[in-house]
Formats: C-alpha cells, sequence, structure tokens
C-alpha cells in the first residue's frame, strides 16, 4: 500500500506555509503528527498533491495554561499532553489514554486529532464539551472557530481549504467541577463505537448549577447535548433526573450504523454513558456539601 | 534412547536471530536487477472481463511490465486442487463433489472481489501500484451470491452454470436410527447456528521472490508457504520443468495458520513473471490485498438437534451443515468432513445423522485454518449441549459429566470413517478426566457460588465450557534425511516447513537424544525442496508426529552406523558401545571415550587401507502414518457482561488438554495460548464482512479486529498424558487445539452470564452490539 | 520527487536521496538494508514497524522518511551489544516470548523506552503498553512473563540491608 505521487515541502515560517496551501489550490493538506493522514495516503483514500509539512515551524509546541484557558499549540504531540495532563488534568490524562496507542500519541498532534474530525474520536468531544476554539490561520489572517461551529460532517470542518490550525484552546473547568469519560470499544485504543464526556459543577445547595455534556461516535459529529444540559441545570441531582436527562439526551440523536454496531446500539449506549459520566461528574464535584 | 533434551523446555535455537532482527523473511531477500509486482485485482464480486487495455500503464516510467491471462497463458494451468476424496472413505459414503481449479489470472470472468486480473512488473512497488491503476478492465457485472443458505436455493443463480446449481459437494452420514431415538426421547432441543467467516491473519502476509538461471535452466523461488513440495508439484505441472530444476524455499516465516497452505495464484504468477522478465520477481503482498486475496475461513451454518433421556443421557444429534466454500471448491473433502467427523467429540452418542452441503458463493475460497472444521463443528456442538442442559435444568458440567467418553472406552470407534479413509477410532485419552482435571483446576463450585454472589449485586459473570477431541498429524508421510558432517555435527533435513512452531528446537531434540550429540550440534533445514526431494508439509499439527517419526528412525540408522564405526575402530562389539554428548565409549572402559569426529575420520579411505566401516553417516527415513492420533481437550472460561453497553470482558481461560508426550513442554503452551487467543478472536472480535454485493467491508485492520493483549487474560493450561500407540514417540500433534474451543467456551459463558435475561446465543463473534441485541436493547 | 535527508541511525551517519513518499519503514528496509523492521501493515495498527525516533516509540510506517531528517533512530539492530543480547532479548529468549518472530523487534522497541519509563510495571500495564503490538503466535501471555523477567532484570540492585552493627 504505497501512496500515489505529491510534492512535499517543509515552510519554516507560518506565512510560507498559509502560501503553500494557497498555491496547493484546496489539493494541498497539512502534514503534521500524520496518524490519520499517513494511513490515508497509503491506502490512497487521500491523494493530495502537496504535503505541507509543519513539523519545521517554530513556536507552535508549546502547552500554555492561563486564566483558565489551556491553549496547545499545533506540534503539541499528544503524549506531551498526556504527560502533562498526568499532574494536572485527570480529565485528559483520562481521554489521551484511549488515544491508540502510545506509539502514535508520540506522533499525533492533538490539534491534529482535532481537526481531523472524525466522529469517532474523543478530543473533538472534549473541545465541544469545554467549549474550545480552534485558531486557524489563512491568506487573510487568523481567526477563531468556535468549537460548536467547527465540525460540520465526517471528516469535514470549518476550516477553508487554505487554512491551517495553529493552535486550540480548551476552557478549563473549574477546580471544584466534576468530570466524567466514558466509551466503549471492541479493543482498547480502538476508536468508539460510542462514548460521552460530561463535565459538572454543583451550586452550594448541592444542586447542579452547570453541566455539558458532549457525545462521540453517536453521529457525523460530536454533539453537545444542549437540551439536557439546560434540564438539569439548577436541579437536585438525584440519579432519576440524571437518568431521565441521558436518555433525553440519546434519543435526539442521529446516530450511524455500521459493522460494529446498530444505530439503535449508538442510541442506548449513549444514554448509559451519558447516565454514567453524570453520575461520576458528579461524585467527583469538590464543591458540594 | 537416553532421553537427555525430549521432555525438557529447552530455549529455542532460533531465537537469537529473530530478537537481533536478522531474520530473512521473504521481504527482506534483496536480488540484483529485481522487479517488484503489483496486481490489479477486481473489484466485483462477480463479471466478465470484456477488454482489458495496458498501454498507459506499460508507458508509465519504471514499469517494465504487465501481464494479462493472454501474455502468460501457456503457464496457466489452473491452480492445484486438494481434498480429492480417499477410496476408503468414498467406498464407505458416497459423496458428489466438482472441483474447478482457479487461474491464476482471470481469463473473461472474476469470481470474488480481489480475484487478480493482471499483473505490473515495476522498479519498485509504489511505481508498480502506480502502474495498476493506469490498466482498464471492462467489468460487466454478474449476479452475486452473498449468502450461503440463499447460494444453495435451487434457483440462486449459478456461479459455474454448467453445474446447474451452487452446490459443489454433498453427502450424508450416520449411524444407529436417528429417528427412532428422536422419538424415545425425553428432552429435544433444536437451534440454528452461524459460525462466521474469520481467519488465520499472520502479521506476516505472503510474500513470493522468483529467479530464472537460464544458464542452469532452473528456476529458484522464495514463498512464505507451509508446504513447498505442493508448490513445487503445482509449479512442475505448469512450467513443465521437473522438480530438480524448480527449488521452492520457504525462508523465515511470520506465522502460517494454514493461511499459508494452499495453491495460490501468486505462488505460479511470479515465477512465471521471472521467466518471461528474464529478471528476478518480488512480490510482498499488502494487508488489504491479504484481506481479500489470502484464504477465508469457517463460515458455516448448522441446524443441529439433539435428543436425550430426562437424566441427561444422549440418544442422537442430527445436524444439517452447509459450508460457505467461496469461489473456489479448492479444499474438497477436507472441511466439510472434518466438520462431520469431529462432530459428536468427546461424548458418547449412540445415533448419529448429518448431511453437509459445500456451497460456493462470490467471494475469497475458503480453506482450512487452525482447526478446519473442528471450532465450527464444536460451536455448534457444545452450543446445542448447553440448550439441552438448560432445558433439562441441568448443570452444563454435569450433563457432559454424564456423557464423555473415559480411558476404558478406549480404543473407541465411531462408525463413520476419518477423512482419510481410516476407520475413526479413538487411540487415547481420558475425556471424562480431562472434563475433572478443568473443572479441578479452575475451581468450579467456587466459580459458580462466586457467579450467584455477583449477580445479587448485578454483575452478570459466566462460566462456559466446551470439550473436543481433534484427530491431528493426518499423513500420509512426512520424511527426513540426518547425515553429519566430518566433526560429526548433524543436518537434519525434513519436508516439514516452520512458521514459528520451533521445529529447528524440537526436531533437533529428537535427533540429539537419538544420535547422542549435544543439541547444539544439530542443525534443522525445513522448507526446501533440494534438501528433501519428497515431503508433505506443516498443517493439520502434524509435524511433531509426521516429521519427528521420521527424525527419531533416522537418527537411530545414523546411530547405527556410529556404532559399527566405532565398534570397528575401537575392536569392541557394537553391543558394548555407548554415544553419548558426541563422543563413543566402550562400556566399562572410562578410557575408551573417542570423539565422534575420530570415529568418522577413520571410516575414510587413505592410501593404505579402506575405512574402518563405509564413509556413510547418513540416512533417509519417510515415516508412514496411515491414520490420526486423538487429542483432547476441555476448555473454560469465565466472563462479565456488561449488560449496559453488552461489553464481555474475558476475566479467566483454563485449558486442560492431552497432546500425548511432550517434546518442549513450553513450547507446547505456546502453541495452545496462540491457538486459544486466536479462537478468543473467533468468539469476540473477528469477522470477515460482505455486504449484498459481496463486497468485502473489513478491509484494514481498523475493521478486521485482532486480539490485543488487553482483550486476553493469563492463560491457564493443565497437562494431561495419554501417550499415542500410533507413532514411536508417543506424541500427538498440538498446533491447532487451542483455536478450536473458544468461541464455544464464551458464548456458552456469555448465555450463562445473561441466563436471566433468557438470552439465547446463536453466532458469534459477540461484540457489544450484538450483545445488547440479544438483551432486547439494541 | 526525492529529498536528500541525513539520519542517525543506531548511532551511525546516512545521507541519503529519498523518494518523498517513502515511509521510514521502507527507507531502513531498502536504503539502510535494516530489514529487521518489520512491515505488517503499512497503516499503524500492527506495530511491527515501532522504531524508536529520538528516543520515543513511533511507527516507522507513519513517518515519511523525509521527515526524519537530522533525527536519531534506534532499531532493533541497533538494541543487541556487540556481543550477546540486551537483557530485554534474553528474557524474551528465556520466556519463551516470541515463535516466529516476525512482531518481536516492534514489541522490544516499545518494551524498551516502556520499561525506562515504567522500571516496576504491573502485568496490567504491561498487557495495556503491549495492547499497541498485534501478535498472532503467542496470546501474548508468555510476552507479559518476558517483559516482567526483564525489568527485574534491568532494576538496580537493591542495597543489602544493614545489620545493627555496621
Amino acid at each position: 500500500m504505497k501512496p500515489a505521487p505529491f510534492d512535499y515541502v517543509a515552510p519554516a515560517s507560518l506565512e510560507e506555509a498559509v502560501g503553500a496551501m494557497a498555491t496547493g489550490g484546496g489539493d494541498a493538506k497539512v502534514l503534521a503528527g500524520g496518524q490519520s493522514l499517513i494511513p490515508m495516503l497509503a491506502l490512497r483514500l487521500a491523494r493530495p498533491t502537496l504535503l505541507v509539512d509543519i513539523n519545521r515551524l517554530p513556536g507552535l509546541d508549546g502547552i500554555r495554561e492561563a486564566s483558565g484557558l489551556l491553549e496547545i499549540g499545533a506540534l503539541v504531540r499528544q503524549r506531551a499532553l498526556e504527560r502533562w495532563a498526568a499532574t494536572r488534568s485527570p480529565l485528559f490524562a483520562e481521554v489521551l489514554r484511549h488515544v491508540a496507542h502510545p506509539p502514535i500519541r508520540n506522533r499525533g498532534t492533538v490539534v491534529g486529532n482535532v481537526v481531523h474530525a472524525d466522529p469517532a474520536s474523543e478530543l473533538p468531544a472534549v473541545l465541544l464539551c469545554l467549549e474550545g476554539v480552534v485558531v486557524a490561520r489563512g491568506p487573510r489572517g487568523e481567526r477563531m472557530i468556535p468549537a460548536d461551529r467547527f465540525y460540520r460532517a465526517p471528516l469535514t470542518t470549518a476550516l477553508g481549504p487554505d487554512e491551517l490550525a495553529t493552535a486550540v484552546r480548551f476552557t478549563l473547568p473549574p477546580p471544584e467541577a466534576g468530570w466524567g469519560f466514558a466509551e466503549v470499544s471492541r479493543r482498547h485504543g480502538d476508536f468508539a463505537l460510542v462514548g460521552a464526556v460530561a463535565v459538572v459543577t454543583r451550586g452550594p445547595d448541592g444542586a447542579v448549577s452547570r453541566v455539558r455534556l458532549a457525545f462521540f461516535g453517536a453521529g457525523g459529529t460530536p454533539m453537545r447535548a444542549l437540551a439536557a444540559e439546560q434540564a438539569l441545570a439548577g436541579q437536585p441531582a438525584t440519579p432519576a433526573l440524571l437518568g431521565e436527562a441521558a436518555r433525553a439526551a440519546a434519543a435526539a440523536l442521529s446516530p450511524d450504523a455500521d459493522i460494529h454496531a446498530t444505530v439503535a446500539y449508538r442510541r442506548q449506549v449513549a444514554g448509559t454513558l451519558a447516565e454514567r459520566t453524570l453520575t461520576a461528574a458528579l461524585a467527583r464535584c469538590g464543591g458540594a456539601r | 534412547m537416553g532421553a537427555k533434551y525430549f521432555g525438557a523446555s529447552v530455549k529455542r535455537k532460533e531465537d537469537p536471530r529473530y530478537l537481533r532482527g536478522e531474520g530473512r523473511f521473504v521481504d527482506d531477500l534483496k536480488l540484483p536487477g529485481m522487479l517488484h509486482a503489483a496486481f490489479v485485482r477486481s473489484p466485483y464480486a462477480h463479471a466478465r472481463i470484456t477488454g482489458i487495455r495496458t498501454e498507459a500503464a506499460k508507458r508509465l516510467p519504471g514499469v517494465a511490465h504487465v501481464f494479462t491471462f493472454a501474455d502468460l497463458e501457456r503457464w496457466m494451468k489452473p491452480l492445484p486442487l486438494f481434498g480429492a476424496i480417499p477410496p476408503g472413505l468414498s467406498a464407505r459414503i458416497p459423496v458428489m463433489m466438482r472441483q474447478i481449479g482457479q487461474l491464476a489470472l482471470c481469463r473473461d470472468e472474476a469470481r470474488h472481489v480481489g480475484e487478480i486480473v493482471a499483473m505490473v512488473l515495476a522498479s519498485s512497488r509504489a511505481l508498480a501500484e502506480d502502474g495498476c491503476e493506469l490498466v482498464e478492465v471492462d467489468y460487466e457485472p454478474l449476479p452475486v451470491l452473498a449468502d450461503v443458505i440463499a447460494a444453495a436455493q435451487p434457483d440462486a443463480p449459478a456461479l459455474y452454470p454448467e453445474w446447474g446449481d451452487n452446490i459443489a459437494l454433498s453427502f450424508k452420514a450416520g449411524f444407529g436410527d436417528v429417528e427412532a431415538a428422536l422419538r424415545q426421547a425425553d428432552a429435544r432441543v433444536r437451534e440454528r447456528f452461524v459460525i462466521p467467516r474469520y481467519v488465520g491473519m499472520p502479521i506476516e502476509t505472503r510474500g513470493v521472490v522468483a529467479q530464472w538461471d537460464a544458464r542452469d535452466g532452473a528456476l529458484t523461488t522464495w514463498n512464505g508457504t507451509q508446504v513447498v513440495h505442493f508448490v513445487q508439484q503445482g509449479l512442475v505441472a505448469a512450467l513443465g520443468l521437473p522438480p530438480h530444476k524448480i527449488r521452492v524455499i520457504a525462508p523465515d516465516v511470520g506465522g502460517g495458520f494454514g493461511t499459508k497452505a494452499n495453491g495460490y495464484a501468486e505462488d505460479l504468477l511470479i515465477p512465471a513473471a521471472a521467466i518471461a522478465s528474464r529478471r528476478p520477481v518480488k512480490w510482498t503482498e499488502d494487508r488489504r490485498e491479504h484481506m481479500m486475496g489470502s484464504a477465508h475461513a469457517r463460515a458455516q451454518v448448522h441446524d443441529i438437534e439433539i435428543a436425550a433421556r430426562r437424566d441427561g443421557t444422549m440418544l442422537a444429534v442430527r445436524d444439517r451443515i452447509w459450508v460457505d466454500l467461496g469461489a473456489y471448491n479448492s479444499w474438497g473433502i477436507v472441511l466439510p468432513y472434518n466438520t462431520v467427523a469431529h462432530l459428536l467429540g468427546p461424548h458418547r452418542v449412540p445415533n448419529l445423522d448429518v448431511e453437509c452441503l459445500g456451497v460456493v458463493t462470490t467471494k475469497t475460497p475458503n480453506a482450512p485454518y487452525r482447526g478446519a472444521g473442528r471450532p465450527e463443528t464444536v460451536f455448534a456442538m457444545d452450543r446445542i449441549v448447553d440448550c439441552l442442559a438448560r432445558e433439562l435444568s441441568m448443570d452444563p458440567a454435569e450433563l457432559r459429566r454424564k456423557n464423555y467418553l473415559t480411558e476404558a472406552d478406549m480404543p473407541y470407534e465411531l462408525h463413520i470413517p476419518y477423512r482419510d479413509g481410516n476407520p475413526l477410532v479413538y487411540d487415547s485419552g481420558d475425556f471424562q478426566a480431562g472434563l475433572e482435571a478443568a473443572l479441578t483446576a479452575v475451581d468450579y463450585p467456587a466459580l459458580r457460588a462466586e457467579q450467584a454472589r455477583l449477580r445479587v449485586q448485578g454483575i452478570h459473570r459466566g462460566i462456559g465450557l466446551s470439550g473436543y477431541v481433534e484427530g491431528t498429524a493426518i499423513g500420509p508421510y512426512e520424511g527426513a534425511t540426518v547425515r553429519l558432517d566430518p566433526s560429526g555435527h548433524a543436518v537434519v533435513a525434513t519436508g516439514a516447513c516452520c512458521q514459528g512452531q520451533g521445529h529447528e528446537t524440537s526436531f533437533a531434540q529428537i535427533a540429539a537424544d537419538a544420535l547422542g550429540i549435544p543439541l547444539d550440534w544439530v542443525t534443522v533445514v525445513g522448507g526446501d525442496t533440494a534438501a528433501i526431494p519428497f515431503g508433505v508439509g506443516t498443517f493439520a499439527s502434524r509435524s511433531a508426529v509426521n516429521a519427528g517419526s521420521s527424525i527419531h528412525e533416522a537418527s537411530g540408522r545414523v546411530k547405527e552406523k556410529i556404532v559399527a564405526a566405532a565398534a570397528a575402530l575401537l575392536e569392541a562389539a557394537p553391543s558394548d558401545i555407548e554415544v553419548a554428548d558426541g563422543a563413543v565409549a566402550v562400556r566399562g572402559a572410562p578410557g575408551s571415550v573417542t570423539p565422534l569426529a575420530t570415529v568418522i575420520r577413520a571410516a575414510i579411505p587413505t592410501f593404505a587401507k579402506p575405512g574402518v566401516t563405509a564413509l556413510d553417516f547418513e540416512a533417509t527415513v519417510y515415516h508412514h502414518q496411515p491414520t490420526v492420533t486423538y487429542t483432547s481437550a476441555v476448555h473454560v472460561a469465565v466472563v462479565d457482561v456488561d449488560a449496559g453497553t453488552g461489553a464481555v470482558a474475558l476475566r479467566r481461560y483454563l485449558v486442560a488438554h492431552d497432546c500425548g508426550k511432550v517434546i518442549n513442554p513450553v513450547i507446547v503452551e505456546g502453541q495452545i495460548h496462540g491457538g486459544v487467543a486466536q479462537g478468543v478472536g473467533g468468539g469476540l472480535l473477528e469477522e470477515m464482512v460482505y455486504d449484498e454485493q459481496a463486497q468485502l467491508m473489513t478491509g484494514t485492520f481498523m475493521d478486521y479486529l485482532v486480539p490485543t493483549a488487553m482483550e486476553l487474560p493469563d492463560i491457564e493450561t493443565v497437562h494431561l498424558e495419554y501417550p499415542s500407540p500410533r507413532n514411536p514417540l508417543g506424541v500427538k500433534g498440538i498446533g491447532e487445539g487451542g483455536a478450536i474451543s473458544p468461541p464455544a467456551a464464551i458464548a456458552n459463558a456469555v448465555e450463562d452470564a445473561l441466563a436471566p435475561f433468557g438470552v439465547r446465543v446463536t453466532r458469534t463473534p459477540l461484540g457489544p452490539s450484538v450483545v445488547l441485541g440479544l438483551l432486547g436493547r439494541a | 520527487m526525492t529529498r536528500t535527508i541525513r539520519v542517525t541511525v543506531n548511532g551511525q551517519e546516512h545521507e541519503r536521496a529519498v523518494e518523498v513518499r517513502a515511509t521510514l519503514a521502507d527507507f531502513l528496509r531498502e536504503d539502510l538494508d535494516l530489514t529487521g523492521t518489520h512491515v505488517g501493515c503499512e497503516h499503524g495498527v500492527c506495530g511491527a514497524c515501532t522504531v524508536l525516533l529520538d528516543g520515543e516509540p513511533v511507527r516507522a510506517c507513519l513517518v515519511l522518511a523525509v521527515q526524519a531528517d537530522g533525527q536519531r533512530i534506534t532499531t532493533i539492530e541497533g538494541v543487541a551489544p556487540a556481543d550477546g543480547l540486551h537483557p530485554i532479548q534474553e528474557a524474551f529468549w528465556a520466556k519463551h516470548g516470541l515463535q516466529c518472530g516476525y512482531c518481536t523487534p516492534g514489541i522490544i522497541m516499545s518494551a524498551s523506552a516502556f520499561l525506562r519509563e515504567r522500571p516496576a510495571p504491573s502485568r496490567e500495564e504491561i498487557r495495556e503498553m503491549l495492547a499497541g503490538h498485534l501478535c498472532r503466535c503467542t496470546g501474548y501471555h508468555f510476552i507479559v512473563e518476558a517483559i516482567e523477567a526483564a525489568a527485574q532484570a534491568l532494576a538496580p540492585p537493591t542495597p543489602r540491608p544493614t545489620s545493627p552493627r555496621e
């Protein structure tokens, strides 16, 4: 399985990279980690005429946390974020444990995974759940694309053909918030059949004050369960209410079928995982009585 | 015999090169001027080919040749067929069978996705693939046969119009009076079980390198095959050369499992390309090609019924079997009859009635894979036995206990022949004892008690059993030439081929013991038709028995020659000569110790006199093995099922088995572990999926799911030993056994875990979506 | 299209022109004749091609050769000392942690990095690391034992407890 021929350029500056994407005329692809792109090249499912290798660009390998925002540059490897998260973010540590395997995470980038937009990927759902932003650079300059406008369809985002993502930003949950993450995959490290990620804060009275719940593997893009989030806000955190909200959230999904799971399976288990992640998130809340 | 090495877990002699990355696999070979091959493969499951245009491909810089059927027609004899019905079998069981040999290149019709239409040779594999994209083929789609039951219907479109239907094989077998037994039974249970299509999937794909030597008029081909002599025979027939002008070498091979024991198109196409192009040619199969072009396996449907008395005594089994053969019936009687012969396994059942249909479909051909019909038949039998247990409100262990044969029953005759045409007689073993050993080792009562405790907590734990009897080491022969060099070191050449089973060590153990020399003085050479002219190969768990016996006997004859020479040199009686650790001595005379090299040198003629004996320290033996020898095992699987997600976690897996005498215990354990892992894959993860257009949906490792270390627990093994009476070493075959029972044990465990929900498991793999579907939630 | 790259492999520097579409696996095997790195799938799942890139395990089939320019690579051929075997290799040999040997180099490369980071792993942690490597022969059981034994062999010797008199 050898790729079809392509041209290759490894620019030394962001301007050069943007210029190269523009000359590609829609047929250029960014090469960062390559862990999603290179298999597609090998299978000849992707046939770009030009690869723009951004690995030499300076200043894109930073992990910066400031004022509740976590900014991750385009060349930060998944493994680097995993190591950072080991002492700073149990949520990211747990999520990244499920992304493929260490040799893939040593090369694959966080931003690359986020913009590859595989519907069954974990990080896009986390971006949505944490109300993140993709920082894009193109010929017309830089723009921020909020997560809820970023994902359009499987493998399709709001990034233009001449744009590249230089960073992603996540809004970190406040320290007293709890998180939950669960997925079902057929083997450890595989793409999820379906998954959910939740972040919850409780008010001083113990009721739910804020909920963010997102699904992956349950449709063409990751999905926020906005209606369920609103229904739970301000409510007492009873198992019955959580279960009801989880089931309602799942019922609103339009998952796909494939050889690994039926539509009904994905919808049913989305609900189960939503319940489990909301429950776990509540248990992890630090601000409750 | 002086068994210093036999029975010892000696470290493997072949390991250092593998550990250092210094193995020699087919893709490691580089020959000067080598061209790389890639293939244009049919994207249709069934299509007429009405035109092929290759000019654009030929013009691509780097492309040296493009070949279609017409270009290579002089060599395009049909590929080898296997599984002819032995006379002993056809005399007792009438079999309708039709076989049509596949052509290495499609002439005017493609019959499965992946069948080869054209070959491109170029200076690199990448350029060859570029060339393939430029070959233009006109396809006219024809009706597809995607489902075995539908294809078996008389009104289904016939894949081979001259046949009129798609039944390539059919026969009935049995004994006793099943109808009467069914009428008298207190309990009857019937169910239809589907064993999916799943495959060997070695980590090394196939590969062929070929080189034509014009000066010698000889072909050398390196091929990751399990059957070098079969490949040689196929090339002899196609190329019209005598065998000694065709050398087939299997170098280091990265796993076989039966998948590499076939007569493949590429085995012929690459040599033909080397001859036609006058350049060495290499082809390395890529994984996507492997999924569609290397043999598939399993893929059976069983409609099975069992009848019993209220106390659990089994009275009769009736089974209607469909085998999905894929597009070519290349393996004849083998898989269907293996299935039938192994159905009853360790159970005492006085009445049997089976009907078996082999049906062609427009899919990749079906060929033997680790177990070769036995995993399928054991799935049907162990599942229906558990269904019967539920019907009778009996514990599945108790029901088996009631019906398993014991040592007192041996030899036990089943009144149908074995596949080799000889009577099917279990020669040794105690299946009850195996069951007890498994249940004791796993502490079955404690498992049941814990299951009950966990159930109260809402945790769904299940325990599943499966037991098999396996005819191993099918003959009819294998050979060995044992030859000493001037230093007394031995070269053992055998027709057996190795793909990781440790032949270089276990065969050396046999030879070293029989010769009386150190283990590291023995070099084993397998998988080379130039090393020994006749051979069968490694599959069907046959090499320890067949090759091992011939190595043992040939080594014994060489030792006799050593003894004769030593006796002459030391002027002693042959009966007083001892050979040990590479030296000879006269018994009772410690000062007489003489190195083997000295003895050999004494046999060399000088100007003064002839040698003390003939200068001959060599022997060839072809061991005749008319029929198989029987192993048995009981497997226990313990699972936890998450009723919310359908996920099945395998918590424990235990095997209690008999494989006769054991040459190298740790190698035997490794074989069991590997077989179990593949069986677990079949139970939980693996399936080759075709859609209604017979398009292959599982094309990469993203979709065909091989189990990893996280899906498997430690594998516990308990050894029993009932030596085989059918070969001088008392050994039996162990290569396949581990793969036979896991799907059945796991399916039984899952059904057991979900017993409160009244679930019935009828197919594998038991992925989460399937399990949740069984619970009515998906 | 070709590019010239300079790489250090197992301590030795090489300068070669490579096709830009060639993978690091192809480059090691074809251009440098280091055939110990095996190719099993070319889409990053089986792990047979795992090598160390600047000390970290990566899939050589998912790195373009041009991307390795200027970097240090260790392959299986760089693991054993001049004489004998590395302790990890010894442990695999002692524990029957290989059968056909095809997946073995990739696993040894991953294990060497893993044991540096996790010198005293549990069997569960070993299995999680191994999940990135497909093996069809062994069922993984003896591989887990081999890596456990390798960890013990690589651990620094524990100091003897001092007696009250010392």
